[in-house]
Protein backbone atom coordinates (compact mmCIF):
# COMPACT_ATOMS: atom_id res chain seq x y z
CA UNK A 1 0.00 0.00 0.00
CA UNK A 2 2.86 2.34 0.81
CA UNK A 3 4.35 1.86 -2.63
CA UNK A 4 1.05 2.22 -4.45
CA UNK A 5 1.68 5.17 -6.76
CA UNK A 6 -2.00 6.16 -6.94
CA UNK A 7 -2.45 6.48 -3.19
CA UNK A 8 0.92 8.21 -2.90
CA UNK A 9 -0.16 10.76 -5.45
CA UNK A 10 -3.50 11.25 -3.74
CA UNK A 11 -1.75 11.73 -0.40
CA UNK A 12 0.54 14.31 -1.96
CA UNK A 13 -2.45 16.17 -3.35
CA UNK A 14 -4.43 16.16 -0.13
CA UNK A 15 -1.38 16.92 2.02
CA UNK A 16 1.08 18.97 -0.05
CA UNK A 17 2.99 19.86 3.13
CA UNK A 18 2.87 16.39 4.62
CA UNK A 19 1.15 15.66 7.90
CA UNK A 20 4.13 15.67 10.28
CA UNK A 21 4.06 19.28 11.37
CA UNK A 22 0.28 19.22 11.73
CA UNK A 23 0.21 16.04 13.78
CA UNK A 24 3.09 17.08 16.06
CA UNK A 25 1.62 20.56 16.48
CA UNK A 26 -1.79 19.08 17.28
CA UNK A 27 -0.30 16.73 19.86
CA UNK A 28 1.40 19.70 21.54
CA UNK A 29 -1.82 21.74 21.53
CA UNK A 30 -3.58 18.79 23.14
CA UNK A 31 -0.73 18.32 25.61
CA UNK A 32 -0.99 21.97 26.69
CA UNK A 33 -4.69 21.54 27.39
CA UNK A 34 -4.04 18.24 29.18
CA UNK A 35 -1.36 19.72 31.47
CA UNK A 36 -3.89 22.29 32.65
CA UNK A 37 -6.67 19.72 32.95
CA UNK A 38 -4.62 17.26 34.98
CA UNK A 39 -3.41 19.93 37.38
CA UNK A 40 -6.61 21.90 37.77
CA UNK A 41 -9.53 19.98 36.31
CA UNK A 42 -10.22 22.93 34.00
CA UNK A 43 -11.02 22.18 30.34
CA UNK A 44 -9.47 25.38 28.99
CA UNK A 45 -10.77 27.32 26.04
CA UNK A 46 -9.20 30.35 24.42
CA UNK A 47 -12.19 32.54 23.61
CA UNK A 48 -13.50 33.08 27.17
CA UNK A 49 -10.42 35.28 27.65
CA UNK A 50 -12.10 37.89 25.45
CA UNK A 51 -15.06 38.33 27.80
CA UNK A 52 -13.19 37.71 31.04
CA UNK A 53 -10.66 40.41 30.13
CA UNK A 54 -13.47 42.82 29.20
CA UNK A 55 -14.71 42.45 32.79
CA UNK A 56 -11.64 44.47 33.89
CA UNK A 57 -12.87 47.51 32.00
CA UNK A 58 -16.62 47.03 31.57
CA UNK A 59 -19.39 46.78 34.14
CA UNK A 60 -21.75 44.99 31.73
CA UNK A 61 -23.50 42.26 33.68
CA UNK A 62 -22.74 39.62 31.06
CA UNK A 63 -19.00 39.79 31.81
CA UNK A 64 -19.25 39.57 35.61
CA UNK A 65 -19.53 35.78 35.63
CA UNK A 66 -15.91 35.66 34.50
CA UNK A 67 -14.41 37.88 37.21
CA UNK A 68 -13.20 34.89 39.27
CA UNK A 69 -11.34 33.32 36.34
CA UNK A 70 -10.10 36.43 34.56
CA UNK A 71 -6.64 36.50 36.14
CA UNK A 72 -5.63 32.98 35.17
CA UNK A 73 -7.11 33.44 31.72
CA UNK A 74 -4.73 36.37 31.20
CA UNK A 75 -1.86 34.11 32.28
CA UNK A 76 -3.06 31.35 29.91
CA UNK A 77 -3.18 33.78 26.99
CA UNK A 78 0.24 35.22 27.86
CA UNK A 79 1.54 31.66 27.85
CA UNK A 80 0.07 31.06 24.39
CA UNK A 81 1.63 34.26 23.04
CA UNK A 82 5.03 33.42 24.55
CA UNK A 83 4.72 29.82 23.32
CA UNK A 84 4.34 31.22 19.82
CA UNK A 85 7.35 33.44 20.42
CA UNK A 86 9.35 30.45 21.69
CA UNK A 87 8.55 28.68 18.44
CA UNK A 88 9.69 31.75 16.49
CA UNK A 89 12.91 32.06 18.51
CA UNK A 90 13.86 28.42 18.10
CA UNK A 91 12.50 26.63 15.04
CA UNK A 92 11.38 29.58 12.92
CA UNK A 93 14.77 31.22 13.52
CA UNK A 94 16.68 28.06 12.62
CA UNK A 95 18.23 27.67 16.08
CA UNK A 96 16.66 24.23 16.15
CA UNK A 97 16.31 22.55 12.79
CA UNK A 98 13.67 20.00 11.96
CA UNK A 99 12.54 18.53 8.68
CA UNK A 100 8.98 19.24 9.80
CA UNK A 101 9.46 23.01 9.47
CA UNK A 102 9.42 24.81 6.17
CA UNK A 103 9.48 28.58 6.00
CA UNK A 104 6.80 28.43 3.34
CA UNK A 105 5.73 31.05 0.86
CA UNK A 106 2.88 32.61 2.79
CA UNK A 107 3.12 35.98 4.48
CA UNK A 108 6.43 37.63 5.16
CA UNK A 109 9.43 36.65 7.27
CA UNK A 110 11.39 39.43 8.94
CA UNK A 111 14.05 39.64 11.56
CA UNK A 112 14.28 41.52 14.83
CA UNK A 113 17.33 41.09 17.06
CA UNK A 114 18.29 37.76 15.54
CA UNK A 115 14.78 36.30 15.91
CA UNK A 116 12.99 35.40 12.69
CA UNK A 117 9.43 36.60 12.92
CA UNK A 118 6.53 36.09 10.55
CA UNK A 119 3.66 38.32 9.56
CA UNK A 120 0.54 37.59 7.54
CA UNK A 121 -0.32 38.97 4.12
CA UNK A 122 -4.06 38.49 4.71
CA UNK A 123 -5.65 41.90 4.34
CA UNK A 124 -6.43 43.83 7.54
CA UNK A 125 -10.11 44.34 6.65
CA UNK A 126 -10.56 40.57 6.48
CA UNK A 127 -8.85 40.13 9.83
CA UNK A 128 -10.82 42.91 11.51
CA UNK A 129 -14.26 42.08 10.10
CA UNK A 130 -13.65 38.36 10.55
CA UNK A 131 -12.40 39.05 14.08
CA UNK A 132 -15.62 40.85 15.01
CA UNK A 133 -17.68 37.88 13.82
CA UNK A 134 -15.34 35.46 15.63
CA UNK A 135 -15.75 37.50 18.82
CA UNK A 136 -19.55 37.48 18.57
CA UNK A 137 -19.91 33.91 17.33
CA UNK A 138 -17.57 32.10 19.71
CA UNK A 139 -19.18 33.72 22.73
CA UNK A 140 -22.77 33.14 21.63
CA UNK A 141 -21.94 29.65 20.40
CA UNK A 142 -20.37 28.63 23.76
CA UNK A 143 -16.90 27.96 22.44
CA UNK A 144 -14.26 28.17 19.77
CA UNK A 145 -11.80 25.86 18.09
CA UNK A 146 -10.10 25.03 21.40
CA UNK A 147 -13.11 24.93 23.74
CA UNK A 148 -15.45 23.02 21.41
CA UNK A 149 -12.86 21.64 18.99
CA UNK A 150 -10.23 20.29 21.39
CA UNK A 151 -11.78 19.95 24.86
CA UNK A 152 -15.41 19.49 23.77
CA UNK A 153 -14.70 16.95 21.03
CA UNK A 154 -12.23 15.27 23.42
CA UNK A 155 -15.11 15.01 25.88
CA UNK A 156 -17.33 13.49 23.16
CA UNK A 157 -19.79 16.30 23.92
CA UNK A 158 -22.68 16.27 21.46
CA UNK A 159 -23.05 20.02 21.82
CA UNK A 160 -19.41 20.50 20.83
CA UNK A 161 -19.59 18.04 17.95
CA UNK A 162 -22.58 19.94 16.56
CA UNK A 163 -20.81 23.25 17.22
CA UNK A 164 -17.66 22.12 15.38
CA UNK A 165 -19.66 20.70 12.47
CA UNK A 166 -21.51 24.02 12.23
CA UNK A 167 -18.55 26.39 12.28
CA UNK A 168 -16.39 24.13 10.12
CA UNK A 169 -19.06 23.81 7.41
CA UNK A 170 -19.87 27.53 7.41
CA UNK A 171 -16.17 28.47 7.44
CA UNK A 172 -15.46 26.23 4.44
CA UNK A 173 -18.38 27.76 2.54
CA UNK A 174 -17.30 31.28 3.44
CA UNK A 175 -13.66 30.77 2.52
CA UNK A 176 -14.61 29.19 -0.82
CA UNK A 177 -16.97 32.05 -1.67
CA UNK A 178 -14.44 34.71 -0.68
CA UNK A 179 -11.76 32.98 -2.77
CA UNK A 180 -14.17 32.61 -5.71
CA UNK A 181 -14.79 36.36 -5.56
CA UNK A 182 -11.09 36.80 -6.20
CA UNK A 183 -10.13 38.11 -2.76
CA UNK A 184 -6.53 37.03 -2.09
CA UNK A 185 -4.89 36.82 0.26
CA UNK B 1 -11.26 29.35 44.29
CA UNK B 2 -9.50 32.66 43.70
CA UNK B 3 -8.39 33.34 47.30
CA UNK B 4 -6.56 30.20 48.34
CA UNK B 5 -5.07 29.08 45.13
CA UNK B 6 -2.31 26.55 45.14
CA UNK B 7 1.07 28.28 44.57
CA UNK B 8 1.60 26.13 41.49
CA UNK B 9 -1.78 27.00 39.95
CA UNK B 10 -0.63 30.01 37.93
CA UNK B 11 2.74 28.49 36.91
CA UNK B 12 0.94 25.41 35.62
CA UNK B 13 -1.59 27.46 33.64
CA UNK B 14 1.35 29.38 32.17
CA UNK B 15 3.27 26.24 31.20
CA UNK B 16 0.12 24.75 29.68
CA UNK B 17 -0.34 27.94 27.65
CA UNK B 18 3.31 27.82 26.53
CA UNK B 19 2.98 24.28 25.18
CA UNK B 20 -0.38 25.11 23.62
CA UNK B 21 1.02 28.21 21.87
CA UNK B 22 4.21 26.45 20.78
CA UNK B 23 2.04 23.73 19.24
CA UNK B 24 -0.04 26.29 17.37
CA UNK B 25 3.18 27.82 16.03
CA UNK B 26 4.65 24.43 15.12
CA UNK B 27 1.49 23.31 13.30
CA UNK B 28 1.44 26.67 11.47
CA UNK B 29 -2.21 27.05 12.44
CA UNK B 30 -1.04 30.43 13.75
CA UNK B 31 -0.77 31.46 10.09
CA UNK B 32 -4.17 32.54 8.69
CA UNK B 33 -2.99 31.58 5.19
CA UNK B 34 -2.55 27.96 6.26
CA UNK B 35 -6.07 27.89 7.73
CA UNK B 36 -7.51 29.47 4.58
CA UNK B 37 -5.68 26.90 2.42
CA UNK B 38 -7.33 24.20 4.49
CA UNK B 39 -10.80 25.74 4.22
CA UNK B 40 -10.30 26.09 0.45
CA UNK B 41 -9.43 22.36 0.24
CA UNK B 42 -5.84 22.99 -0.83
CA UNK B 43 -4.20 21.30 2.17
CA UNK B 44 -6.11 19.02 4.53
CA UNK B 45 -3.27 18.76 7.04
CA UNK B 46 -5.03 21.03 9.51
CA UNK B 47 -7.43 18.20 10.32
CA UNK B 48 -4.52 16.56 12.11
CA UNK B 49 -4.08 19.58 14.36
CA UNK B 50 -7.66 19.67 15.59
CA UNK B 51 -8.24 15.96 15.81
CA UNK B 52 -4.74 15.22 17.06
CA UNK B 53 -5.31 17.67 19.89
CA UNK B 54 -8.81 16.33 20.55
CA UNK B 55 -7.51 12.76 20.78
CA UNK B 56 -4.80 13.72 23.27
CA UNK B 57 -7.24 15.66 25.43
CA UNK B 58 -9.84 12.91 24.98
CA UNK B 59 -7.48 10.40 26.59
CA UNK B 60 -7.04 12.67 29.59
CA UNK B 61 -10.78 13.34 29.86
CA UNK B 62 -11.44 9.61 29.82
CA UNK B 63 -8.60 8.47 32.08
CA UNK B 64 -8.25 11.14 34.78
CA UNK B 65 -11.70 10.71 36.40
CA UNK B 66 -10.89 7.01 36.83
CA UNK B 67 -7.51 7.60 38.46
CA UNK B 68 -8.36 10.43 40.82
CA UNK B 69 -11.46 12.20 42.04
CA UNK B 70 -10.02 15.68 42.33
CA UNK B 71 -7.43 17.80 40.58
CA UNK B 72 -4.41 18.34 42.85
CA UNK B 73 -4.14 22.12 42.44
CA UNK B 74 -7.80 23.10 42.77
CA UNK B 75 -9.59 20.20 44.39
CA UNK B 76 -12.11 20.43 41.54
CA UNK B 77 -13.66 17.24 40.31
CA UNK B 78 -12.46 15.88 36.98
CA UNK B 79 -15.33 16.37 34.60
CA UNK B 80 -15.76 16.33 30.88
CA UNK B 81 -16.48 19.54 29.01
CA UNK B 82 -20.21 19.18 28.49
CA UNK B 83 -22.36 22.18 27.70
CA UNK B 84 -26.11 22.25 27.21
CA UNK B 85 -27.26 22.35 23.63
CA UNK B 86 -29.56 25.09 22.43
CA UNK B 87 -30.09 27.23 19.35
CA UNK B 88 -27.18 29.50 20.38
CA UNK B 89 -24.71 26.73 19.54
CA UNK B 90 -25.93 26.80 15.93
CA UNK B 91 -26.36 30.57 15.61
CA UNK B 92 -23.05 31.38 17.30
CA UNK B 93 -21.27 28.58 15.48
CA UNK B 94 -22.49 29.91 12.14
CA UNK B 95 -21.40 33.49 12.96
CA UNK B 96 -18.02 32.20 14.12
CA UNK B 97 -17.78 30.14 10.92
CA UNK B 98 -18.27 33.18 8.71
CA UNK B 99 -15.61 35.05 10.69
CA UNK B 100 -13.17 32.14 10.65
CA UNK B 101 -13.67 31.57 6.94
CA UNK B 102 -13.21 35.26 6.17
CA UNK B 103 -10.13 35.81 8.33
CA UNK B 104 -8.54 32.38 8.75
CA UNK B 105 -7.99 33.02 12.43
CA UNK B 106 -9.58 31.82 15.68
CA UNK B 107 -8.90 33.10 19.21
CA UNK B 108 -6.17 30.69 20.39
CA UNK B 109 -4.37 30.80 17.06
CA UNK B 110 -4.57 34.60 17.10
CA UNK B 111 -2.72 34.80 20.43
CA UNK B 112 -0.04 32.40 19.17
CA UNK B 113 0.11 34.32 15.89
CA UNK B 114 1.00 37.48 17.78
CA UNK B 115 3.80 35.48 19.41
CA UNK B 116 5.32 34.32 16.12
CA UNK B 117 5.60 37.99 15.14
CA UNK B 118 2.35 38.60 13.33
CA UNK B 119 1.72 42.19 14.37
CA UNK B 120 -0.97 42.52 11.70
CA UNK B 121 -3.09 40.03 13.67
CA UNK B 122 -3.81 42.85 16.12
CA UNK B 123 -6.56 43.79 13.65
CA UNK B 124 -8.20 40.43 14.29
CA UNK B 125 -7.69 40.68 18.05
CA UNK B 126 -9.21 44.17 18.10
CA UNK B 127 -12.14 42.78 16.12
CA UNK B 128 -12.56 39.83 18.51
CA UNK B 129 -12.69 42.12 21.54
CA UNK B 130 -15.14 44.41 19.74
CA UNK B 131 -17.34 41.46 18.80
CA UNK B 132 -17.22 39.95 22.29
CA UNK B 133 -18.11 43.37 23.71
CA UNK B 134 -21.02 43.88 21.32
CA UNK B 135 -22.61 40.54 22.15
CA UNK B 136 -21.95 41.18 25.85
CA UNK B 137 -23.78 44.52 25.78
CA UNK B 138 -26.65 43.00 23.84
CA UNK B 139 -26.99 39.99 26.13
CA UNK B 140 -26.62 42.09 29.29
CA UNK B 141 -29.49 44.28 28.11
CA UNK B 142 -31.62 41.33 27.15
CA UNK B 143 -30.97 39.65 30.49
CA UNK B 144 -32.16 42.72 32.42
CA UNK B 145 -35.24 43.41 30.28
CA UNK B 146 -36.40 39.82 30.34
CA UNK B 147 -35.17 39.25 33.91
CA UNK B 148 -34.88 35.64 32.87
CA UNK B 149 -31.49 34.18 33.66
CA UNK B 150 -29.50 34.15 30.44
CA UNK B 151 -27.91 30.86 29.55
CA UNK B 152 -24.62 31.12 31.37
CA UNK B 153 -21.83 29.14 29.90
Amino acid sequence: MVADPVSLQLTAELFPNGIGRYAVGGLLVGLGAVVIYIGTGIPAGASTFLESTLSYVSGQSRFQQYVSSRDWRVVFTLGIILGGLAFAATIQSGLITTSLYEAGTTGELYEVGGVTLWSTAVQPWRLFLGGILVGIGTRIGKGCTSGHGVCGVGSASKTSLVGVATFLTVAIGTAQIVAAMGVSP
Amino acid sequence: MSEDRHPLFMPLIFVGGLIFGFGLGFSQMARPEVVLNFLQFEDFGLLFVMFGAAIVSGIAFAVMPRIRDNAPLTGDRYERRLKPFDRNVLVGGAIFGVGWGLSGICPGAAYASLGVGNVTILWALAGMFAGAYLQGVWRSKRATTETAPAGAD
